[in-house]
């Protein structure tokens, strides 16, 4: 895939032709964006200094790391990946050798950075991809109104903090659904969340409804099918928000959702309290399992998870009415997810999978609330004709 | 007093280039004008461009405002109303389910390679059997509908009674009614709520989106690029019935993907005999005394999946709404 030494015609082949020197490289990165995309082609580039340029991606089936070429008279370094699929997203940083030591950096060519906690990564853009517009603040849509809220857990023994999302045209007197999202705080930062629901609710995508961020200390142990967790969701979270909000009353009305973990935590959930949560939204989740054998090769982390799922594979139930799963396909996990998709159908749940040309991040999480959330909760988009 | 209203006027959408002024002076309404805004629901007061559009000889009946107050003075009523609403959601909801199968299986048997005759044969039977569950879904709204008014009699009830009696009194000073839309659920129900059809007798009606869907014979929910994916148009529950043998279809510009051959043939076939007619912005089709006015850019969706102008064509004796005919062309038919 990777072709330094190339057949097709590229841009870049004008520099490669000829004698290549800093006054055509110069004019050749003019007026361009990088990395280039052209078909299905996409030549990355780096100028300056280095004794070598690597690529580092997160594309699971691709050579994770792939060096660029230097050009020959020239501080320019290139590479070509041919056959990127159209509307694809690719996170990716290039790693510069100098010295003896090498450093990650961030393409400085590239415009597009998706942020994480762990920082950003620059992105390839493919042909066909664009930011949905949905993600972004619309000054049309109201906005709704974001509450800190505490509670004390006696489950988990602490103390833990959230938001609660207020629809715009909030009313005491009208009864909401409730959405329940696993690391709050990231969906909120990285995955555009607040302008997605103010979106979604004006434009009768979904219905106005009530949203509770949490996050947790120890994600990797909550979330990993915890009694604790699960008990703190559905018997002190969900009651003490009831209490003091006015949401509906009903499984249909009640969605957990996370990510990764986050999306084990949500499922596991559910399991441990069948048909109270009638709607659950799975995306990327971390289901690894085996078929024979205890240990997954992901690692310890991942033990509690895979007897979990293990578990639930051995003796699967319908324990919710809706399930939204999704997952990128340049994702190793896009394994675990397509492979639990058949159990949950079979159960009788209704179940819609999506996947998409993208990794395990937060801007494909984002990408995907759209056709997730209404599909969960279609809002009145069916109903109003004016 | 005629037993049905003297006109009906299905127009397009409102919103941005009115054109509910032309078709009331078309049909030489000079009077005052009662509107139901209803399906604007809390907004339903903010009516201000209406009022201008009709030249401030509008007055608004308040049904949504109504409701709520009618709720809150008796509210063993909002209780047993919300039962209801709860019961109708949950057949909104396993009707759906068995829907989506049934029109994968269409679907599906569409696909496949199979000699003619018995791909029309099995076609007509998956159509067939969307219009069974449509038809059974209707009937079970119908009689949890028959089952509630029997045990509650809402318009015996003293609070809808003295609304009901004022209602009456503004729509009899009144010389037409105006039904605009928004949530066409909330209006079907406030319109329900308070008999609201019996009080339309002997009045033009102009109703517009919801409000035209909310009059008709069986409501249809319907968006063809809905963001959760390919969309299947259901049946919500039986309209008021003012206009019969039509499926109304408003917002075509963005709801309706016009230009798919076979969802245009499902839905026609699916709601045979009705007419399925698409009411973009500035259109309106007219029924004076039971005479076809005019169509002014209507569209009819047909049986062979294209779409285009009303025509004429005759109709059998139980279709009370005609099919508006060109100007010229033979009057046949005894429209209603």
């Amino acid at each position: 895939m990777s072709t330094p030494l190339h057949r097709h015609s590229h841009a870049i082949q004008t520099l490669l032709d000829g004698k290549a020197d800093a006054a055509k490289v110069d004019a050749f990165l003019k007026g361009r964006t990088f990395p280039l995309v052209e078909g299905g082609a996409v030549t990355f580039v780096f100028r300056g200094e280095a004794e070598g340029v690597t690529l580092r991606h997160w594309i699971y089936g691709l050579e994770s790391q792939t060096a660029l070429s230097r050009i020959a008279n020239t501080d320019l370094w290139y590479l070509i990946l041919d056959g990127i699929p159209p509307c694809s997203r690719v996170e990716y940083k290039l790693e510069l050798h100098r010295h003896g030591h090498s450093a990650w950096i961030e393409d400085p060519l590239n415009p597009n950075r998706a942020r994480d906690p762990f920082g950003a990564n620059s992105v390839l853009h493919s042909e066909g991809y664009e930011v949905p517009n949905w993600t972004k603040p619309d000054p049309d849509a109201r906005p709704g109104v974001m509450e800190p809220f505490k509670f004390d857990s006696k489950a988990l023994g602490s103390t833990r903090h959230g938001l609660v999302y207020l629809p715009a045209r909030f009313r005491k007197s009208r009864l909401y659904p409730l959405l329940v999202v696993h690391d709050g705080s990231d969906y909120l930062k990285y995955a555009a969340m607040k302008p997605v629901l103010d979106n979604l609710i004006h434009r009768l995508e979904i219905p106005d409804m009530i949203v509770a961020f949490t996050d947790s200390p120890d994600r990797l142990r909550e979330y990993a099918n915890d009694a604790e967790h699960a008990k703190f969701l559905t018997e002190e979270l969900l009651p003490d928000l009831t209490k003091r909000l006015p949401i509906l009353d009903r499984p249909q009305a009640r969605c957990l959702m996370g990510a990764s973990f986050g999306a084990v935590a949500a499922f596991s959930t559910a399991v441990r309290y069948p048909n109270i949560w009638g709607r659950l939204l799975l995306q990327s989740g971390s289901f690894a399992f085996t078929d024979i054998g205890k240990r997954n090769r992901r690692g310890p982390l991942f033990d509690q998870v895979v007897a979990f799922v293990n578990q639930y594979r051995e003796n699967p139930s319908a324990i919710s009415e809706r399930v939204f799963v999704s997952c990128g396909v340049y994702e190793s996990l896009i394994y675990e997810n397509r492979s639990l998709v058949p159990i949950l159908d079979a159960t009788g749940m209704q179940v819609r999978f999506v996947e998409a040309r993208d990794g395990h991040n937060w801007e494909n999480w984002r990408d995907r609330l759209r056709e997730g959330l209404s599909w969960l909760f279609p809002g009145p988009l069916m109903f109003i004709y004016e | 007093m005629p037993s049905s209203p003297r006109a009906i006027v299905l127009l397009g959408a409102q919103r941005y280039e009115p054109t509910l002024a032309e078709a009331v002076a078309e049909l030489g309404v000079t009077g005052k004008i009662a509107t139901i805004t209803a399906g604007w629901q809390e907004r339903e007061a903010e009516d201000d461009d209406l009022q201008e559009h009709l030249d401030h000889r509008t007055v608004n009946l308040r049904l949504h405002a109504r409701a709520e107050e009618v709720f809150r003075a008796d509210p063993e009523l909002h209780e047993a109303h919300r039962a209801r609403q709860s019961v109708l959601r949950h057949r909104q909801d396993f009707y759906r389910v068995r829907l989506e199968h049934a029109l994968d299986a269409q679907h599906v048997i569409t696909q496949r390679a199979a000699p003619h005759a018995i791909l029309e044969d099995e076609g007509r039977a998956s159509i067939d059997a969307i219009r069974d569950l449509d038809n059974r879904h209707l009937a079970r709204c119908a009689r949890d509908h028959r089952e509630w008014e029997e045990q509650w009699r809402p318009l015996e009830r003293p609070e809808i009674a003295k609304h009901r009696k004022e209602i009456a009194e503004l729509i009899e000073g009144c010389e037409a009614v105006a039904i605009a839309g928004g949530h066409v659920a909330s209006l079907l129900n406030r319109l329900s709520l308070f008999g609201i059809k019996e009080l339309l007798r002997g009045k033009a009606i102009f109703a517009w989106c919801g409000g035209a869907m909310a009059i008709s014979e069986r409501v249809v929910l319907f968006h063809d690029s809905p963001p959760q994916g390919p969309g299947a148009a259901e049946v919500l529950d039986a309209g008021l019935g003012l206009a019969r043998n039509v499926v109304v279809l408003p917002q075509p510009e963005f709801r309706l993907r016009l230009e798919d051959k076979d969802r245009v043939q499902v839905m026609v076939r699916r709601f045979a005999p009705a007419a399925c007619l698409a009411l973009p912005a500035r259109t309106r089709v007219t029924w004076l005394s039971g005479v076809p006015q005019s169509p002014h850019g209507v569209v009819e969706l047909r049986d062979d999946g294209s779409h285009g102008p009303i025509v004429y064509r005759p109709l059998a004796s139980s279709v009370r709404i005609p099919i508006a005919r060109p100007p010229g062309a033979a009057k046949k038919g005894k429209p209603s």
